[in-house]
């Protein structure tokens, strides 16, 4: 094992538009290793593996494969060359079960048989301890058991070369060791996997050598028993980083939005919010926790005034006169209209923050364009206020007039969240403002977040990443399935804890909020 | 990997040649509008130069003495060019009105149903009250009832699609046909005379309820009337709140909805907006140009229009530029159509090789092909 290479990339370019992805990225994989492709978001990690794995075809460069150039042109010539790729966004049918969606697309020599198909699943979870059952519906699984179809899928197909796109992004911390212990099985076995991350402690945790991208280039190889997370983060940015986020202690906490029981159904009629009650005190960051769907969104909607609730109520006291304000199946307008100042930062933020198509400026203006009594828009104060969140959050833009589809994910959440805050909030809620961007920004979003909660704002933060949250939050609420299954103290709470209170399936209690 | 009966790929490669894909397509980077207008004009050019010889192997003629022809027929007479600026008024009227639906995602495909109901109002108020009212009056009546006739034609969907989310194109186009027969009815209520299936010219000998004519020029009021709400549609899309809105609900109902924008009221009033220009393109039709109504006064323009505001990217200044040109190329089609003895389908197929570039040359605006380079060639 070890030194042979089994996959060659050569001098690879890839150009979207004036855009470079790669540039002259060279990558050398192993038989039997882990090897991690580590950067930033943007840097051009997935881009490159998509040409290995033939959704993109390279602009420049060569591929060898065990020594021989070859020409890698759809997802099938892959597949030839025992190369399979999971992706981010799984790519399976709802309604079928796990080993009918694994042998979809085959093409079968001989007959269609499903119980022969079901029992070489079976014979692959057996090898490598992947706990699935194959009859089961993909509709009724959990996000980390269709990430283990997908897995079963590629190696079903005979592939020796499996590259991973961000699997954890998704994961609990116990479903992340769960997935590690298959990686180093199959690794054991002869495979050569690539995992796609900009997650420094997983690359350390779990792999044999690492190769950093940045800004489409190629850094540096290393073997990861010899380098350090200080090193591997000077060379994903370029240069030294501290990785401490502040958390000063809340001045003079007050109750400022309370949160009573709360419900909400989605359009099936599922419950999606099932009796919530909290409450958010100015000055402090109340973080929420829970896989992804668990009713983050629609309690950031509820309060926000978007989404229909059944019952309970929502009440905002006013700073300026300690008056309460019922805000419950109140429209966004009317609750403007109170003197309510509440900010909110969505998870979708070219679906629902902003406008993609149109400029800063215009989107900017989306807050504020009612103002003054003309039938006429006033384009001056906004396009004021546009500069000077561009040079406050220094947004990377050719000027204020560019749509905001054109900009980086990073620096449209910098617009985003400077017009949010703006209008110096009271309530902020914030939606995964972290998602997709890189360390600076994230620092600096992270920033933005203490200094209003110095300025007493009460502030929400949905998170994803659990290292991040027991960071920053003063409080953590867990939510799992639409319920609270616990608020924990964010000074004290260990990450392992909260990934049991997002996985507990039974003995579900109500929350409450005076933790 | 559970099975052999696969064999290794790799050994299966080696007698294989390595061959990159003949090309493939990458995005371009925004190019300057000079390069991106240069890319246009020549796909014009390389249109005319297709039809050239589509012309001479299809009907043996010359194509240079064909293009004059069709020249000729757009501009060769002063009555012509009239002509032709009243038909490209007429296009760009219901151009306008489409265009704030479209912008909103509200796919009006009625403006042909709109028109013809605005039209049908104006030629009732003629009919019915033409000499009983002082003139002066009678266009005002005229006027507020095409205006009302067309948005009620257009809110109709509206609220359809505002409460309970049908889908406007088909919506818009079965209210299309529901138009044209209650104008056909009308037609057979009112026909003079009797039984000859048509009303013709209304108030012929008092002239009740005909616009008045600017100098002895019959058609350029509907000209000006038009040119001006342009301007006016552009500024109102571009600069005022409305307008704002309608760009916020068409790109992204949940932003418009994160925002406090009343979603169903921005839909109704654009329609509203919508449906009443359509009126005003029947008022003129009728009041104007025409002075009677027929089942196909609006002559397919709600349909055409659709072309012309997507051609302009739903810019109504440029909408200028493209309602004449497919005017013009109609002009120009039926003219060869009657001089050569040429069947109408000919000048189609033109048009439609003409408007295929043009279309077309927005790919190579946004895309670029890269060959297979010859150096990898080396064997």
């Amino acid at each position: 094992m070890g030194e042979q290479k089994a996959i060659e990339m050569r001098g690879i370019t890839k150009r979207f538009g004036s855009i470079i992805a790669n540039e002259g990225v060279d990558l050398e994989v192993r038989r039997g290793e882990i090897l991690a492709i580590l950067g930033e978001n943007g840097s051009g990690k997935t881009t490159l593996m998509n040409m290995l794995s033939g959704i993109y075809f390279p602009d420049e460069g060569q591929i060898f494969i065990e020594g021989k150039e070859v020409v890698i042109r759809s997802p099938k010539d892959a597949f030839d060359y025992k190369i399979g790729m999971i992706h981010q966004h799984f790519k399976l049918v709802d309604v079928f079960t796990a080993t009918e969606n694994i042998i979809l697309g085959m093409k079968d020599e001989g007959k269609y048989n499903l119980k022969d198909a079901a029992s070489k699943v079976q014979a692959i979870c057996d090898r490598y301890g992947f706990v699935i059952d194959p009859q089961k519906k993909i509709y009724e699984m959990s996000v980390s058991e269709k990430q283990t179809v997908e897995i079963v899928k590629v190696l079903f197909r005979g592939a020796d070369f499996l590259i991973l796109d961000e699997p954890t992004a998704v994961l609990t911390p116990q479903e992340t060791e769960k997935l590690f212990s298959v990686l180093r099985k199959m690794r054991d076995d002869g495979k050569s996997i690539v995992i796609i991350t900009h997650k420094l402690h997983e690359v350390l945790a779990l792999t044999d050598r690492v190769t950093v991208l940045r800004k489409g280039k190629f850094i540096a190889t290393v073997n990861t028993k010899e380098t350090s997370e200080s090193e591997l983060t000077e060379m994903m940015v370029g240069k030294k980083v501290s990785l401490n986020i502040d958390r000063d202690d809340p001045v003079d906490p007050k109750d400022r939005l309370i949160v009573k029981h709360i419900n909400c159904r989605n359009i099936e009629g599922r419950k999606i919010l099932d009796d919530i009650s909290f409450t958010v005190r100015s000055g402090e960051i109340l973080g929420i926790a829970g896989i992804a769907g668990s009713g983050q969104r629609e309690l950031l909607e509820s309060i926000a005034g978007l989404q229909k609730l059944e019952g309970g109520e929502i009440t905002y006291i006013n700073p300026a006169n300690d008056k309460a304000e019922d805000l419950r199946n109140k429209t966004p307008m009317q609750i403007r209209n109170l003197g309510v100042r509440l900010s909110f930062v969505p998870e979708d933020r070219l679906g629902m923050g902003l406008v993609g198509n149109m400029d800063i400026i215009d989107n900017v203006m989306l807050r504020s364009y009612r103002k003054g009594k003309t039938v006429f828009l006033e384009r001056k104060e906004p396009a004021d206020l546009a500069q000077k969140i561009i040079d406050d959050l220094e947004v990377v833009t050719p000027g204020p007039t560019t749509p905001v589809r054109r900009l980086s994910g990073g620096n449209v959440q910098k617009v985003l969240v400077g017009r949010e805050i703006s209008s110096a909030p009271k309530v902020l809620m914030v939606a995964y403002p972290v998602r997709g961007l890189d360390i600076n920004s994230s620092y600096m979003i992270y920033n933005l977040l203490n200094e209003q909660k110095k300025n007493g704002a009460a502030i929400i933060f949905v998170g994803e990443d659990l290292d991040v949250l027991v960071e920053l939050c003063d409080r953590i609420m867990v939510l799992n399935s639409g319920k609270i299954t616990g608020i924990v103290d964010g000074r004290e709470a260990v990450k392992e804890e909260i990934g049991l209170l997002m996985t507990k399936s039974d003995n579900v209690k109500g929350g409450n909020a005076d933790g | 990997m559970a099975d052999n009966n696969k064999p290794v790929m790799t050994e299966n490669e080696s007698g294989k040649k390595v061959h990159e894909p003949l090309f493939h397509i990458t995005k371009k980077a925004a190019i300057p509008w000079q390069k991106a207008w240069a890319v246009r004009i020549g796909s014009v050019v390389a249109a005319l130069i297709v039809c050239a010889l589509v012309t001479m192997l299809l009907v043996h003629k010359d194509p240079i003495k064909i293009y004059g022809t069709m020249l000729s027929g757009a501009f060769g007479t002063s009555r012509r060019i009239w002509n032709l600026l009243q038909g490209i008024a007429m296009l760009l009227c219901v151009s306008l009105a489409v265009t704030p639906a479209f912008k909103m995602r509200f796919w009006n495909i009625g403006g042909e149903g709109q028109v013809l109901i605005g039209g049908l109002a104006t030629a009732a108020c003629m009919i019915l009250l033409g000499d009983k009212i002082p003139n002066a009056l009678l266009i005002v009546v005229m006027l507020i009832s095409s205006l009302a006739a067309g948005a009620i034609w257009g809110l109709i969907p509206a609220v359809f699609k505002a409460k309970w989310n049908t889908n406007e194109t088909l919506f818009t186009l079965m209210m299309n046909y529901v138009a044209t027969q209650l104008v056909a009815y009308f037609v057979n209520v009112w026909e003079v005379p009797k039984g000859s299936g048509k009303i013709g010219i209304i108030n012929q000998a008092t002239r009740a309820g005909w616009l008045p004519v600017i100098g002895k020029y019959d058609y350029l009021l509907n000209i000006i009337v038009v040119f001006v709400l342009t301007f006016v549609l552009y500024a109102y899309l571009k600069y005022s709140k409305h307008g704002y809105e309608i760009a916020v609900v068409g790109e992204s109902e949940n932003t418009a909805r994160y925002i406090g924008i009343n979603v169903k009221k921005v839909i109704l009033r654009t329609m509203i907006l919508s449906g009443a220009v359509c009126g005003l393109t029947g008022f003129l039709l009728v009041g104007s140009t025409n002075h009677t109504v027929t089942t196909t006064i609006a002559g397919g323009r709600g349909f055409t229009a659709i072309m012309v505001s997507w051609l302009a990217k739903f810019n109504p200044i440029f909408m200028i530029l493209t309602s004449a040109l497919l005017v013009i190329l109609e002009k120009g089609a039926g003219e060869i159509a009657t001089v050569y003895g040429l069947n109408k389908s000919f000048s189609d197929i033109l048009t439609g090789i003409i408007l295929f570039f043009i279309i077309g040359s927005e790919f190579f605006i946004n895309y670029t092909i890269n060959f297979r380079k010859a150096h990898k060639e080396g064997k």
